[in-house]
């Protein structure tokens, strides 16, 4: 990766990585805060305002696109750009299309939030947007694979770097994932409903083998590949092990794609697929911990940059969240676990560990990377600052997924408790009152990390003007790379 | 490792391996769902939705409904107990798409048919709290309001029965006039009970001067679990 040896000599297409830059951390703070104020509804329901437009049901399929398909999906877009270019010392092949493929996933983010607000949904999780919206994103994602693929082909390099194995496997999957599970029949040409193809038990297991690897390979598989090309340049060592690499990247992606079923524990879905399901997501354990002892031992002989490097501290506190959610998956896929944790809190704590920790603090720290380089500064506005949004945000998080976590245990519980006359102990009612202290937590650690993500915002912008903080710069290693 | 050295210098190879490896998981698990006969019991009474039930299924999924409300009952003492027999394949056969749902913010609604009164869902949907003090639901009084657009019940029918449910000529060429009989007052409603055994037939909304969407919703909800007779269901033809 003597990428700077030979700058010289390719013309990268930079400022389609810029604009993709100023995108993510936008809509980053937007998915942000439309979390922070669903999570506000369920806390104080006075806050759904009584307008059709702004109901829980209408504004969360808004918070989850936001966060997983506008936030992490320009991440994924923008590095994707970056790193292949770099790692192939080429330009990005296909000239505007590049352009067309940034600009045509922002219309689709835009087009899908406003179909949920005015009540347009398929109402499959995270496949929520009509048929015509994802029509547009099909031909969005074929051309996002051209542009991809066709600057690997024509790289200066003799290998395909391990960070474009996982943005490739990450695109080619999610095309197929999106395809197969929005196949659908449209009432008329002319109007937004349409019918899923697919009914009951056909239709849950294909939305779940979707809906696990939406996880699998856009928030995990993606991401691996930013982790392989940020963790290495922040540190400025060698990843830790190729062929941890090569058996991290084969076995993940094979693995992966059988999970699905683990959502379905205990439905009228066979048995037999259920329990499928859960053997693969158990032996996913191996890979997923495999690629995160990858990417932290990566700082083998530089550990000492952890104490002085804020940026380098968010990706490997990123990488822990990884491992630390993806024992957890395993856990809850387990039948019996899952009989406790399946419809409550507990799952929504286990995806922010993931979301917040795990891809929300590698994309602030790819992005903590990039903008110095992308702008050539010196370095970042302010370390202090980054220093800020660490702790803020990590504090953050650690409130929202503690809180979920007693709160699915507490309802599961209470669901399950029979009195000594052998009559169910509890009301419905009684169990949603018993959530309310934890929903409250839970907006104060989703306060703390919109807070956090605000700080980067301003952060950044410093950067973008070219401003310099007047601080001690222990060892200016972002900017040592963005020279 | 041989191989992996020519597919780290072979891009359309190394995609078409991924492709290969990445397709495997699904096509094990998900293709014998549609050819395994065990896999949806056979079960007496389930029919395709009634036209203005189907509607006031299209308003549940327009507002998410299963964000907070499961449609699938785990054969657990509990839940049997809450919310009775557990959920059957054979009873989401006709749901394009399913609404098992994933997360019991708000109760399982799979067999809340007749559980409550039609009063009640009403008072409910306006102001939850007024019946429930505790629900951290939003309101729908919107629903009650608002005149039910579905002026194309028939294309509705059609492409459903594209995707497999048997909706019969009879049933397509008769969708819009079913939609408006069954929420009337005092209607004829001989020729929807004929073809949609066991449907409800009413005004829901307390409003029968305006077929509405809140008419539509209760039609909807007032027969989920209500089609299959457990009293001659026998589940150990179904263990699977």
């Amino acid at each position: 990766m003597s990428d700077r040896a030979v700058a010289d000599t390719v013309t990268y297409n930079e400022s389609v990585v810029k604009v993709g830059a100023i995108a993510t951390m936008f809509w980053g703070v937007i998915g942000f805060v439309a979390g922070l104020y669903i999570a506000a509804q369920l806390a104080w329901p006075v806050l759904n305002l009584g307008l059709e437009w702004t109901t829980f049901g209408r504004l969360r399929p808004v918070h989850t696109s936001a966060v997983i398909f506008a936030f992490g999906g320009t991440a994924l877009l923008t590095t994707s750009f970056y790193v292949v270019q770099r790692t192939c010392r080429a330009s990005l092949w296909g000239g505007p299309l590049a352009w067309i493929v940034l600009w045509g996933y922002q219309i689709f983010i835009v087009m899908a939030a406003l179909s949920y607000v005015l009540g347009y949904s398929q109402s499959k999780e995270y496949a929520e947007p009509e048929w015509w919206i994802d029509l547009w994103l099909t031909v969005v994602w074929v051309l996002y694979l051209l542009v991809f693929l066709g600057t690997i082909i024509k790289r200066r390099e003799p290998h395909i770097y391990v960070a474009n194995w996982f943005y490739l496997a990450f695109i080619v999957t999610v095309a197929m994932l999106h395809i197969v599970n929005n196949l659908a029949i449209p009432v008329s040409l002319t109007g937004a409903k349409s019918y899923s193809l697919f009914a009951g038990v056909q239709d849950a297991l294909t939305q779940w083998w979707y809906g696990h690897n939406a996880v699998g390979f856009f928030l995990t598989a993606g991401f691996l590949g930013m982790m392989y090309y940020f963790i290495p340049k922040q540190v400025d060592r060698p990843v830790y092990s190729y062929r941890l690499s090569v058996v991290h990247f084969w076995s993940l992606i094979f693995l992966y794609i059988w999970a699905g079923p683990h959502h379905l524990h205990y439905t009228a879905l066979p048995q037999w697929a259920q329990t499928l399901g859960m053997t693969f997501s158990v032996m996913l354990w191996m890979p997923s911990w495999g690629g995160m002892i990858n990417g932290i031992m990566t700082l083998s002989g530089a550990w000492d940059k952890l104490r002085t490097d804020p940026v380098l501290r968010m990706m490997v506190v990123a990488v822990a969240f990884y491992g630390m959610s993806t024992f957890e998956g395993p856990v809850m896929s387990i039948r019996a676990v899952n009989a406790l944790s399946h419809y409550t809190d507990w799952t929504i704590g286990h995806v922010h560990s993931g979301a917040l920790g795990w891809v929300g603090f590698i994309s602030f720290g790819a992005l903590y990377y990039l903008v110095p380089a992308l702008w050539k500064r010196q370095r970042l506005y302010s370390l202090k600052l980054v220093n800020l949004h660490f702790w803020v945000s990590t504090i953050g998080i650690v409130l929202y997924i503690t809180a979920m976590w007693i709160s699915g245990i507490l309802q599961g519980l209470m669901w399950r408790a029979y009195d000594s006359l052998g009559f169910l102990e509890y009301s419905f009612a009684e169990t949603v009152e018993a959530m309310h202290p934890f929903y409250v937590i839970r907006v104060i650690g989703g306060a703390l990390f919109v807070l956090g993500s605000l700080v980067m915002a301003y952060n950044l912008w410093r950067t973008v003007k070219g401003d310099l903080a007047d601080e001690a710069v222990p060892v200016p290693a972002a900017a040592a790379a963005g020279a | 490792m041989s191989f992996q050295k020519t597919m780290e210098k072979n891009s359309i190879l190394l995609t078409i391996v991924t492709l290969i490896v990445v397709s495997i998981g699904g096509i094990v698990e998900i293709a014998p769902l549609f050819y395994l006969e065990s896999t949806i019991e056979k079960v007496k009474g389930m029919r395709p939705y009634s036209p203005l039930e189907l509607a006031g299924r299209n308003i549940y999924i327009r507002e998410g409904c299963y964000t907070c409300h499961s449609q699938m009952i785990r054969p657990f003492r509990d839940e049997a107990e809450r919310y009775g027999h557990y959920s059957l394949a054979a009873e989401s056969m006709y749901d394009h798409p399913f609404q098992w749902g994933s997360k019991r913010t708000g109760p399982d609604l799979a067999r809340v048919g007749g559980r409550y009164s039609d009063e009640w869902h009403v008072a409910h949907m306006k102001e939850p709290q007024s019946v429930v003090p505790e629900s951290v639901m939003p309101p729908y009084a919107f629903l009650a309001s608002k005149p039910l657009a579905m002026d194309d019940a028939a294309a509705h029918l059609k492409a459903l029965r594209i995707t497999g449910v048997p909706y019969t000529d009879e049933m397509i060429a008769n969708a819009q006039a079913d939609l408006t009989v069954q929420a009337e007052a005092d209607g004829d409603y001989d020729d929807l009970l004929a073809r949609y055994p066991k449907a409800q037939t009413r005004d829901f909304d307390g409003n029968p001067n305006m077929l509405s969407e809140m008419d539509a919703l209760i039609a909807y909800l007032q027969m989920l679990g209500t089609l299959v007779d457990f009293a001659d269901y026998d589940p150990t033809a179904d263990y699977r």
